[in-house]
């Protein structure tokens, strides 16, 4: 039974398309990356679902539960938000109210969806903080955002988005902004947390090196679509699309030599964008004659899809 | 905190000094004086005049005129009037209320619609309303106050009769309901260039923080839409907006020099305005104090309120 389906999401500004059709599945208590480069819609994605974009149309389906998130009104969506829904952002020091003490941050998505009384919710605030590690919680529940540290910020962001025990957490790059030690403990917070509570996530990032110790699948966006879809192990074992070959290849490696150069993909994502047939050609080395007519995704393996038709 | 007021407050008692000073010289070295209307007049003589110019002490050296008047300001004796002989003192503290009446209830109204239509503007950014009232405050910013007031006189007391055209209350006095009735026309004409000033403000505030990533999670957490605007969008543009009323503080004492001159409102600006035609040195440098008190006095509660407001301004370093 999937939680989430999205079929032929497209995400429009003005004549701009900024997600082109993408469609996948999220079941109950699973965990999938979206992975890809800075531009090519990830974030776009999340917003959308989350009807947080302003200005954009909205084309496709997705069904979560049993509601369809692009036509429910905004009530209704707004129910879903923050209850059924939680999202956690990049930069936890400027997606925390600056002005609000950070206790009264989390409170106020439970008062807002479970109706409780303010005393109530700062209890549970009190909980939640423990949950999410959060040292001397009794203090810092009285604490301002630039009191916390960015690791800290970003605990608390999590302790937000969880209150109401959602079914789904996005997770848009929660990661990049913070230090690489910390990075590792807020993985592991997600992790741990999405396990107990069965809860879904989608992590949205750039880094590979996140997505392999944390998702159970992945799919990889290129300007706009996915160009492949894998259970993580067999992504990272043998990649599908040449795409997702050469994100592979341009992770450094512990037994590569110092002087060795960094493999890249040549070319920009600008090229990309041009017309019809695969968009990642341009760049592509397989690239030949069959490359202009656009490539769906197809099935490659067990549970394996690659918009290629060179994949293998 | 008290340190921070301590040193605040010697701050400005250094700038008051130099205001006065200021003031003083600026007055002087104007031209004519208070006694140049009896020049003209063929019943007073030179002697007269010398015998008056010893009396007010105005034949003295200007520095010497100042630490006389300073001396006083300090000790609480403002000095008499020129004209009238009346102590200063009673005189400002005498027009005082009708200017605080005048100014406290347009600031007020200001305040709450502007805020409201600033808001307004910048949630529905680009709409007919946005347009609408972006064209009303470009008017009413363009054209000159006497202008609004004269046509608010002219349509509402000359020709509909609704409201009187000037002064504070009807001759002989009148109950509070009359008060209110004459306070009616120049308040609006003063609020609506006022609500023009913090509607523009407030929605160019409000679009900065509209942009903000705390207001996205504000709408990520299913906030009803009132409470996205007010307890997370307002309450981050009360720093800039309590700024801006600091500044406008000193309108609540100093008055609105053309309002309440078309209205005849016996106000300080009224006062101001007569007490310079007349050259009144001692009643123009107390309304002159009493405004730089006020703009020093206004800024500092300004700037507290905000450190109560932000956490993460902290009051001490000056």
């Amino acid at each position: 039974m999937s939680l989430l389906e999205v079929r032929d999401l497209a995400v429009a500004f003005g004549r701009t398309r900024a997600v082109d059709g993408i469609s996948f599945t999220l079941s109950e208590g699973e965990t999938l990356g979206l992975v890809g480069e800075s531009g090519c819609g990830k974030s776009t994605t999340a917003l959308a679902l989350m009807r947080l974009l302003h200005g954009a149309e909205l084309h496709g389906s997705a069904i979560f539960g049993d509601c369809e998130l692009l036509r429910l009104g905004e009530t209704a969506m707004r129910a879903i938000r923050g209850a059924q829904m939680g999202m956690i952002f990049q930069d936890p020091g400027t997606a925390l109210h600056p002005l609000i003490r950070v206790g009264d941050q989390v409170s106020e998505v439970m008062r807002a969806h479970l109706g409780i009384s303010g005393e109530e919710a700062r209890a549970r605030s009190l909980e939640l903080f423990r949950k999410v590690g959060i040292a001397a919680p009794e203090q810092r529940l009285r604490a301002y955002p630039h009191e916390l540290s960015g690791g800290m910020c970003q605990r608390v962001m999590i302790a937000a988005a969880i209150a109401c025990s959602p079914r789904l957490l996005i997770a848009d790059e929660p990661t990049t902004a913070l230090d690489v030690t910390v990075q590792a403990q807020i993985l592991e917070l997600i992790r741990a947390i999405s396990r107990d509570a069965r809860m879904a996530v989608i992590l949205i990032t750039h880094d590979l090196g996140v997505v392999a110790g944390l998702t159970d699948r992945v799919a990889v966006m290129y300007a706009g679509r996915i160009v492949e879809v894998a259970t993580t192990d067999r992504l990272f074992a043998a990649p599908g699309h040449p795409y997702s070959r050469g994100l592979l290849g341009s992770l450094p490696k512990l037994d590569s030599g110092w002087n060795e150069e960094l493999p890249t993909i040549p070319g920009s994502i600008e090229t990309a964008a041009g017309a019809g047939g695969c968009r990642f050609a341009p760049r592509c080395p397989l690239a030949s004659e069959i490359c202009r007519n656009e490539p769906p995704l197809m099935a490659i393996g067990e549970g394996r899809f690659a918009a290629c038709w060179k994949a293998s | 905190m008290v340190r921070y007021l301590f040193n605040r407050l010697g701050q400005s008692a250094v700038l008051l000094i130099g205001v006065s000073i200021i003031g003083f010289a600026l007055m002087h070295l104007a031209p004519g004086g208070p006694l140049a209307v009896y020049t003209l007049n063929p019943t007073v003589t030179a002697q007269d005049i010398e015998r008056v110019k010893h009396q007010f002490g105005l034949d003295q050296p200007v520095y010497v005129q100042y630490f006389k008047w300073a001396g006083g300001l300090v000790t609480g004796q403002w000095g008499y009037s020129f004209f009238g002989g009346r102590p200063v003192s009673a005189i400002v503290l005498e027009r005082l209320p009708a200017t605080f009446e005048l100014m406290g209830s347009s600031l007020l109204l200001a305040l709450i619609i502007g805020v409201a239509i600033g808001m307004l503007a910048a949630v529905r950014r680009n709409s007919i309303l946005d347009y609408a009232t972006a064209t009303a405050a470009m008017i009413a910013l363009s054209l000159p106050t006497f202008w609004f007031g004269l046509l608010g006189i002219f349509v509402f007391a000359q020709t509909l009769g609704w409201l009187p055209a000037g002064g504070i209350e009807t001759t002989g006095g009148g109950g509070f309901a009359d008060r209110m009735w004459h306070l009616v026309l120049p308040m609006l004409v003063l609020a609506f260039v006022l609500v023009a000033q913090w509607s523009r403000y407030t929605r160019s505030t409000m679009l900065e923080i509209l942009g903000q990533d705390y207001m996205r999670t504000a709408r990520a957490k299913g906030l009803r839409p009132a409470r996205v605007l007010l307890a997370h969008g307002l309450r981050a543009a009360l720093v800039p907006l309590v700024t801006l009323a600091g500044l406008q503080l000193p309108l609540l004492v100093g008055g609105a020099l053309v309002t309440e001159t078309v209205f005849s409102w016996p106000g300080m600006g009224l006062l101001f305005v007569n007490a310079l035609g007349t050259r009144d040195y001692p009643v123009l440098m107390a309304i002159l104090m009493v405004g730089a008190l006020v703009v020093v006095l206004g800024n500092l509660l300004a700037d507290v309120i905000v450190a109560l407001i932000d956490p993460r301004i902290k009051l001490g370093h000056v």
